[in-house]
């Protein structure tokens, strides 16, 4: 085991020093914190910006989301002679047209913003939360407890996820909720795969070991020597998370079994469908899922230079 | 990881014995797993919150008549008991009789798993054919504009909700430029009755350009991707030095030497992608009304068909299951390093 893990020293120093100075040996990069790394390549890494900037300005649309959509989601609008604006294509009045009962697409785009966020970032937290916590446990005690918990994540896998979230969200009743748990339900399996692979090899480390010598608890080795540790891919990892959960949310939605009364894109897309005007009425159904592929494009950009954080061999390729 | 390079091309025979028990301790498990997935199917339906009857049997009609209904569905037996009735049919690849169609689930079934099978292997085939020389090419191209712009169309793709790119290509191709069909698998007015005249027609390979592009679009990233990570991995490795220092042309390194060995990532990588990709070709199957298996276990949860939603959802997560086991096995065989 020795002879393999100098021989894997050897190699990751050999391919650092041939790929020129500015890379770095992998475990120097302890002695630089997390967020100056990742700020310092956002500065190199312009796809990076990009995305930062454009996450920025959707945090801002779904927080302001209320102040920002001039009409309510489910106004309807009438011409001065009385008649409704039935699928108007774009004017000033209504940059993205209107539905075929006369709503304003762009408020209902801008309000969606916020669903998508709130979905993302909750049920992104929940799941990035349950894997770390079993993969921590898993990879640390090993044994017994490890070949539980990853039979679970093993069965948890074999689970088709969009056909189950379809099954769990019919069964219970539509709501924003429920579709987060239904989501979360499945999710944490790959966090918890992740997080445990990272942690069986920590858990071998001499500090560890001093560690349990020095009589430190389970619980305190586990969090607060390992744990930070595993934040950065965990980080990540939430990354990744967040991108799944808006496009499950927005599936389910366009489905039909999402909250009937919550604005998301997924619900444009749906109503869209449903109308039977898809096909002629492009401003109804183009703008959320541009609006789906610029935010989940952002935290790509994002989650990518986050990688270069994590794994330092990844840097300036 | 680090490869082996010299290792990569003994596939020696000697080790077949090994392969099948290691496919059979494999199938075993795989068995459990369905059976575990059924367990859970089953339980969901039945501990669901509220009258679990209500929705099999309409609650309206007499109150005789519904308590006939039970019975001859076996709703009024203790939960054990349906469990024990429940497993043993599905044994027996008997998974009741669907409400709306009144037919046996299994051979609902039947009827829709091809279509699903060939939707998404065409899709699979053609996202991994262009994805493995596509990501080859890009690690190629490393640095160029070439590059970035494969990556953000990967990304722009993986990105797009599969269901709003198949609104879009529908738009565009069946709808503006009238290509090609947007619906269904056959032209109204086709009858085909057996398997060839139904899928090895050319209105068939018509009616599945559409779909098959949507869902090859939405694979393509992932393999690409990895193999773009995995080829400028493997080319900084010493025998692609060497296979350079020999003054073999460019080409002949890239899809030779340095390609062959960055595959066994994608492969990996693909076992693990299967289990999205159904995600993927049920909203495909919807917005295409495409008469598979996806768009029958929504059509069966939205009218409360609940016999062919659990039947359609354990052959999902055995068709799951399964291609997972044909990528481990591949993966076995392609790399010799793996011992059973």
């Amino acid at each position: 085991m020795q002879k393999v893990k100098q021989l894997i020293q050897y190699i990751t120093s050999y391919i650092a020093q041939r790929r020129g100075p500015s890379r770095r040996p992998a475990g120097r990069r302890n002695n630089q914190s997390f967020f100056s790394v990742f700020l310092s390549s956002l500065k190199s890494d312009r796809l990076a910006l990009i995305g930062v900037v454009l996450l920025v300005f959707f945090i801002f649309v779904g927080v302001f989301a209320d102040s920002l959509a001039p009409h309510g989601p489910r106004d309807r609008h009438y011409h001065d002679e009385g008649g409704i604006k039935r699928l108007e294509s774009p004017t000033w009045d209504h940059p993205f047209g209107t539905t075929d009962v006369g709503r304003d697409i762009f408020s209902q785009v801008i309000l969606g913003t916020r669903t998508a966020l709130i979905v993302g970032f909750l049920a992104a937290v929940l799941v990035t939360f349950v894997g770390t916590v079993v993969g921590i446990v898993s990879g640390y005690f090993g044994g017994m407890v490890d070949t539980v918990l990853m039979r679970i994540v093993d069965f948890f896998y074999a689970i088709p996820f969009i056909p189950f979230v379809i099954v769990l969200a019919a069964i219970m009743q539509p709501s924003l909720w429920n579709v987060i748990l239904a989501v979360s339900m499945l999710s944490w399996r790959t966090v918890a795969r992740i997080v445990r692979s990272q942690v069986l090899s920590i858990s071998k480390r001499p500090y560890i070991k001093a560690a349990k010598v020095a009589g430190a608890g389970h619980l305190r080795i586990m969090f607060r020597y390992i744990l930070p540790n595993v934040v950065p891919l965990v980080l990540l990892e939430m990354a990744f998370m967040v991108n799944w959960t808006i496009m499950a949310e927005a599936s389910i939605a366009f489905l039909g079994f999402g909250d009937p009364r919550v604005t998301s894109w997924g619900q444009i897309l749906h109503m869209n469908s449903v109308s039977g005007y898809s096909r002629v009425a492009w401003w109804w159904n183009v703008p959320p899922g541009v609006a789906i592929i610029l935010l989940l494009v952002s935290i790509f950009f994002v989650a990518r230079s986050l990688e270069a954080v994590v794994d330092p061999r990844l840097r300036k390729r | 990881m680090k490869k082996n390079s010299a290792g990569m091309h003994l596939t020696d025979s000697k080790r077949k014995p090994f392969v099948i028990g290691y496919i059979f301790r494999r199938l075993l498990i795989m068995v459990i797993m369905i059976l575990l997935v059924s367990t859970m199917i089953f339980l969901l339906f039945r501990t669901m919150p509220g009258d679990p009857t209500a929705s099999m049997v309409d609650p309206s009609i007499p109150q005789e008549a519904r308590q006939a209904l039970l019975e001859r569905y076996g709703l009024h037996e203790s939960l054990w008991t349906q469990y024990k009735i429940f497993m043993g049919d599905l044994l027996r690849f008997d998974f009741g009789t669907s409400y709306f169609y009144n037919r046996p689930v299994s051979r609902v079934i039947g009827d829709r798993l091809p279509a699903t099978l060939i939707l998404m292997l065409t899709a699979m085939l053609f996202a991994y054919i262009i994805g493995v020389f596509g990501g080859a090419w890009m690690a190629w191209k490393r640095g160029t504009r070439l590059e970035s712009a494969g990556v953000a169309f990967s990304l722009v793709f993986r990105s797009a909700p599969t269901f709003w790119v198949g609104l879009m290509v529908i738009m565009l191709f069946a709808v503006r430029l009238g290509w090609f069909p947007a619906q269904g698998m056959r032209s109204t007015g086709y009858e085909g009755t057996t398997f060839g005249e139904i899928f090895l027609s050319l209105d068939f390979l018509r009616h599945l350009v559409l779909p098959a592009l949507t869902a090859g679009l939405y694979f393509l990233a992932t393999p690409t991707l990895i193999m773009r990570n995995s080829m400028l991995e493997v080319m900084s490795e010493d025998y692609i030095e060497m296979a350079h220092a020999k003054g073999l042309p460019e080409r002949r390194v890239l899809y030779r030497h340095a390609a062959r060995n960055a595959l066994l990532p994608v492969v990996t990588a693909g076992a693990l992608f299967v289990g999205a990709a159904i995600g993927g070709q049920v909203l495909i199957e919807v917005v295409f009304s495409w008469p598979g298996l996806g768009r029958e276990i929504v059509q069966a949860v939205t009218r409360s068909d609940y016999p062919l939603a659990q039947g359609s959802f354990i052959i999902l997560s055995t068709v799951v299951m399964v291609m997972n086991l044909i990528a481990d096995v591949l993966y076995a065989f392609l790399d010799p390093r793996i011992t059973y």
